[in-house]
């Protein structure tokens, strides 16, 4: 009985510390909320070593919950890139009167639904952290109440993700009624005998539309411009990253590991996404106005790389995958700390023009940003090179060169709008000032340690690439 | 044979600009120039240091660590040195530094200069990582990077606009060649994991070079060759460069005529076992290259912007060397190369000394009479212009007769492509000269606010001119006819090219005879129009088309920038209701079109989203359903 | 037929015969005498039409919130008082993890403000 329990410690720790958290808030006055970073960190931190160091342990709950390398893979990622969303936060949530506490316990909280999420080997279990996750961010996207955007985008989001959410568990009731099972190991036992075939083929679309909704894979997209725009900056970071991130995690593990026998029914599909979601990712982003808009436009192209190690499948595509997730959580995460760190008081600087000049104002921040820009367009020798030349490789090696060719043609188009951003920085006048250093410590540590990382996994990415292996191999 | 020699040529230019972005504002002006130097310096040194170890036949090799890892492909960060490498070492460093020592004096007014410093480092570090890499994703780190500190330092007096403008338009023109780059190098890896060699090591290519299959080793090459038009300016990708000389002068002189552009060549030199296997490429790349020779010769007649001549004669002078590779002659092309490094740099520069003095006058109708005031400027300018016309003794005598003859005599030559180079040659000598007269001879046209500040160049300015001068004369006497020993210490990476071996029996006396001929007659006529205070009207149909270049601008503006622009307009207006608010545009309307016939929509876009995320689903079911 | 989904078909099919018979029903045979309360679209209570800017006790919908929230813990508290015990310490220790989560959360919105009422 008592190791049932093992496998659920991170997302426990989790809960315990968003918890503690909640308390510590409401005995802290206004100008100590500081102690809540840091409780929120060591919780963060505490969970991660727990799964670390329980990695590996029996399956809880009849094995619907685990906790293999894979999922410690991705509890890592969620750990790191939730602490990052805080330390750019800090700075950004006292100066628009967001309720300090509370934006961090909802970060902790969505946490909690993504390592389930990663660690979920149930579609119902799976559908648990999901909505635990969403009805997280659904409200930190309308945390800034005095700004009339952040209520649109909490409200949009949340209609059209209810929306989405409806497809999603249609999709796992027509699965049971085809295998007769939730568990995905009982799935994967069921898809090797007699099956009902239109009724499972239907459920899996349908539960591929609910993770594509996640992803905002086109042409489930549109909302998120609005959504992303809408948000407090931190909050579309940790949107376009962490919720992303868990959203491929349960892909890869349902679709690339469980349902690998149904490979030639769904690949086809989505391959045709990957194309529609790069191509109009990329376009779209050319005619942006906004870097916080285009960025949004970005992570809709960034998931359509992403999805290319989908159809690649296999041990090479699902690291080409993981890879991919950890250096595209760095380079963006890092290009929204930047955009955080030029808010001013009542509004957001993040339009091309606000960027002007900053090359000679906060020369750190504009090289960071630079540094970011060229990674998301893929120059070598920084993070998004080396992940794409991996998909890309594992596209080749999988026999679809259209795909590869097809990516590096959208990579070309992406060129021209991240290039901009450098552009005003360093060959304008003007702008809007950035904080000082003095005033933002936690953020400058987020821009500094993801610019880091955007360099390190360019240049030296064996380590993650190893990291990644691992993960994969542990699901078989 | 190892060394860990080879890492610090990049290293330390890297440093140098590292140290210069973060405290170059603070330790004082002349700081930031005095350590970019130094370190560029010091890379000349060990650059030195490794050109003595080498042997012809030898490889020296510098692992650092294993960048890309992935059974049973493995990329390395490793260096290696042969002679191909050691000859762009030299010409990088050796004169990378020069053209920073001049750049001291040259920037010494401007505000940036530790950010110009900064990004020329960077440049020299990146230039070196490209030569050194010894596989072809390495080589590609350089290759983007160069193209990166180009687009930099293109747009450095970012307060003008048509500076930024040219920037972007280099950075565009060379993504598409880039993005073909890039294709070849994929295929190369496709073709290389169905031979069993999964790798794009130089060496491992070379070894398996024999077993690829003709047509495509053809599609390889040909997507390469694309690359290196883009990079070095050849027809049809060549636009760029012209303007790319709104940046700084020593820029101009180090990226767009010395170093940079050359890595175009370099690419076919060092794949040269790949260019051998696809004669069509081949023939393609001679009749690329004399076309380009030929073309930007004849714009280089009608220009009046200093620098801009000195543009196009680099457009012109690279498409010798693509001549001289498209028959076969790598060592050949690699010559001109280097020779070309060093009378192109000091043309340059002596045109940036000119422009300083000139308080920043670029038009050569509002000079002239500037021999007497500027003597260190116009003796070295003469010199090098006389190496650019090709008139010996000169360097540029010896390595465009060389190529001249192999694209007369080379198995692969004919006399058409000879006749190409020929003619080039006298509208080269004619160019130079009439830009020559035009500047220092004659009686000054500028006003008299201008000339009473005319003045020679610091020191910092003049012994680098005098330096590459003497280098413009010396260069050549390494492949006298009578003790050759260029080809000899090329042979081994290049392979070996001689005519008279393989070729039909040539008269080369004759051939040099007529090359120097027409050479003379260019400066002639260039005297006759230009020398004496006559000057020819300029006018007419000819000299307007030309003095606009072809109008090629124009025709790729309304070609593919215009149609580009409206389509990406187009799509945005079509795709995306979440750009434009409200429902006014096109775009809802389209949603609303399709949704008509199903639905009476309310206005509010959330229902839109919805509907399209309906529509996907079914529409994406029903592909998955029919295939 | 031997689909063992066949009779949700039917199933489906019967809802669908129902619903449009009913309306049909209502729409012929129904005698129509329209007012002006009966024309109201119905909005559980609410006026219809008017301002959307009025002024309403907000903590009426703060209030029923919570009540919902503790009346549906009750709700789980049922069905474990009536297995009570077959689950033996196992479900009461999750029983006391369960309503410690409720508590703090009881707390939270007590110190908010919440339950203030004026």
């Amino acid at each position: 009985m008592a190791a049932d329990y093992v496998a659920l410690l991170p997302a426990a720790q989790m809960l315990v510390a968003a918890i503690v958290v909640l308390v510590l808030d409401l005995f802290t006055p206004a100008d100590e909320k500081g102690v809540l970073v840091w409780t929120s960190l060591a919780g963060l931190a505490l969970s991660a070593w727990v799964a670390l160091r329980f990695r590996g342990a029996e399956g809880a709950f009849g094995n619907t919950l685990l906790l293999d390398g894979f999922a410690v893979f991705f509890i890592l990622v969620f750990a790191v890139v939730a602490a990052l969303t805080i330390l750019m936060s800090v700075q950004y949530v006292r100066e628009s009167g967001i309720r300090e506490g509370e934006f961090y316990v909802l970060i902790l909280l969505s946490a909690v639904g993504m390592i389930i999420m990663a660690s979920a080997n149930d579609l119902i279990l799976f559908f648990i952290g999901l909505e635990t996750m969403s009805i997280a961010v659904y409200v930190l996207a309308g945390m800034w109440r005095s700004r009339a955007e952040s209520a649109e985008s909490a409200m949009k989001y949340f209609l059209i993700g209810a929306f989405a959410t409806g497809f999603f568990l249609y999709g796992i009731a027509l699965i049971y009624g085809a295998t007769g099972s939730t568990h995905l190991d009982r799935i994967a036992e069921a898809l090797g005998g007699p099956q009902a075939a239109l009724l499972l083929t239907a459920g899996v679309f349908l539960v591929l539309v609910g993770l594509a909704f996640k992803v905002a894979a086109a042409p489930f997209h549109f909302w998120v411009p609005d959504v992303y725009d809408g948000a407090p900056t931190p909050v579309t970071a940790f949107m376009a990253v962490a919720v992303k991130a868990a959203a491929f995690a349960g892909w890869a593990r349902i679709f690339l590991h469980q349902w690998e026998p149904l490979r030639d029914e769904w690949t086809p599909a989505v391959k045709a996404l990957a194309i529609l979601t790069m191509t109009l990712g990329n376009v779209l982003a050319v005619t942006q106005s906004s870097v916080k808009r285009m960025l949004a436009y970005s992570s809709i192209a960034h998931a359509g790389y992403l999805m290319i190690a989908l159809v690649a499948g296999g041990e090479v595509g699902a690291q080409a995958l993981l890879f991919y997730v950890v250096s595209y959580a760095a380079m963006t995460l890092g290009a929204f700390a930047v955009v955080a760190a030029l808010k001013a008081d009542d509004r957001e600087g993040a339009a091309y023009a606000d960027f002007a000049g900053l090359g000679y104002r906060k020369p750190f921040l504009a090289m960071a940003m630079s540094l970011f820009m060229l990674s998301l367009a893929g120059f070598p020798p920084l993070a998004g090179f080396t992940g794409k030349f991996y998909l890309f490789r594992a596209a080749v090696a999988a026999g679809h060169t259209d795909l590869a060719v097809i990516g590096v043609l959208n990579s070309l188009v992406s060129v021209f709008y991240y290039l901009r951003v450098i552009l005003m920085m360093y060959m304008q006048e003007g702008g809007v000032e950035a904080k000082s250093f003095r005033g933002a410590p936690y953020l400058y540590a987020a821009v500094g340690f993801t610019a880091v990382a955007t360099v390190y996994l360019g240049i030296l990415p064996t380590g993650a690439l190893y990291a990644s292996l691992g993960a994969i191999a542990s699901l078989r | 044979m190892t060394t860990n020699l080879l890492r610090w040529i990049p290293l330390l230019p890297l440093a140098a600009a590292v140290l210069n972005v973060f405290f170059g504002g603070r330790w004082g002006k002349r700081f930031a120039g005095i350590l970019a130097s130094a370190a560029v310096f010091g890379s000349f040194l060990i650059a030195l240091r490794v050109f003595m170890l080498l042997s012809p036949d030898a490889v020296l090799r510098d692992t650092l660590y294993t960048w890309i890892e992935s059974e049973p492909f493995k990329a390395q960060v490793s260096f290696q040195a042969d002679a191909l490498t050691a000859v762009m070492l030299l010409v990088i460093t050796g004169i990378g530094f020069l053209i920073h020592l001049y750049s001291t004096g040259y920037m010494a007014h401007d505000e940036g200069e530790a950010r110009f410093f900064a990004y020329l480092n960077l440049f020299v570090f990146f230039m070196s990582v490209l030569v050194l890499a010894d596989n072809l994703l390495l080589f590609f780190v350089g290759w983007e990077g160069v193209g990166l500190c180009s687009f930099l330092l293109i747009g450095f007096w970012y307060e003008d606009p048509a500076n930024t403008t040219a920037g972007n338009k280099a950075f565009i023109v060379n993504r598409i060649g880039d993005f073909a780059f890039l294709l070849g190098m994929l295929l190369l890896f496709w073709e290389m994991n169905r031979l069993g060699v999964p790798s794009l090591d130089f060496a491992a290519l070379k070894d398996a070079a024999a077993r690829i299959a003709p047509d495509t080793a053809v599609l390889i090459t040909l997507l390469f060759f694309i690359g290196a038009t883009g990079k070095s300016a050849q027809i049809p990708l060549y636009v760029w460069l012209p303007d790319a000389m709104a940046g700084p002068t020593p820029v101009s002189a180090l990226i767009h005529a010395a170093t940079m552009v050359t890595a175009g060549v370099y690419l076919t030199a060092r794949l040269n076992f790949l260019f051998v296997l696809a004669p069509y490429t081949l023939s393609l790349i001679a009749i690329i290259g004399a076309a380009t020779a030929l073309f930007a010769g004849t714009i280089a007649v009608a220009q009046n912007d200093i620098k801009r001549v000195l543009a196009y004669s680099t457009v012109s002078q690279l498409g010798y060397m693509f001549l001289a590779a498209g028959v076969g002659a790598f060592s050949a092309a690699v010559f001109h190369l280097f020779t070309h490094a060093f009378f192109k740099a000091c043309l340059f520069l002596g045109a940036g000394s000119v422009i300083h003095a000139m308080g920043g006058e670029q038009d050569m109708r509002k000079m002239g009479g500037l021999r007497r005031r500027l003597p260190a400027t116009y003796w070295t300018y003469l010199i090098a212009g006389l190496a650019l016309a090709g008139i010996p003794p000169t360097a540029g005598f010896f390595s465009k007769d060389r190529i001249l003859l192999e694209a007369y005599a080379s198995p692969h030559g004919s006399l058409a492509l000879w006749l190409v180079g020929w003619i080039t040659a006298g509208l080269t000598a004619f160019y130079m000269f009439r830009q020559l007269f035009l500047v220092f001879h004659g009686t000054s046209r500028a006003p008299e606010s201008v000339q009473a500040h005319v003045h020679e160049s610091p020191a910092a300015m003049t012994i680098p001119l005098i330096v590459l001068a003497l280098g413009s004369i010396a260069a050549g006497w390494l492949a006298l006819p009578s003790r050759d020993v260029w080809d000899p210490w090329l042979q081994a990476v290049l392979g070996r090219s001689n005519p008279a071996e393989h070729g039909e029996a040539v008269n080369e006396t004759l051939l040099v005879a007529l090359t120097v001929g027409i050479a003379l007659v260019g400066i002639a006529a260039a005297y006759f129009l230009y020398g004496r205070e006559r000057r020819v009207r300029e006018d007419g149909p000819l000299w307007g088309t030309l003095a606009q270049k072809y109008y090629i601008d124009e025709l790729y503006d309304f070609l593919f920038v215009r149609p580009f622009t409206a389509a990406a307009n187009w799509l945005a207006r079509a795709f995306d209701p979440g750009i434009i608010d409200g429902a006014v545009n096109g775009v809802a309307g389209l949603v609303r079109g399709i949704s008509a016939s199903g639905r009476r929509l309310q206005s509010g876009n959330v229902q839109h989203y919805l509907f399209a995320f309906l529509i996907g689903t079914i529409l994406i079911f029903v592909y998955w359903l029919r295939r | 037929m031997s689909d063992p989904f066949f009779p949700v078909l039917v199933l489906f099919a019967f809802a669908a015969v129902v619903v449009l018979a009913l309306l049909f029903i209502a729409q012929t045979v129904g005698p129509k005498r329209m007012t002006a309360v009966k024309a109201d679209p119905f909005e559980s209570g609410n006026p219809p039409q008017g301002d959307a800017r009025i002024r309403f006790p907000v903590h009426f919908y703060l209030v029923a919130m919570l009540f919902l929230i503790f009346d549906l813990e009750v709700v789980f508290l049922y069905p474990w008082a009536v297995s009570f015990r077959r689950l033996g310490v196992f479900g009461l220790v999750e029983m006391g993890i369960f309503l410690l989560i409720v508590v703090i959360g009881f707390i939270y919105a007590w110190k908010k403000g919440a339950l203030d009422l004026d």
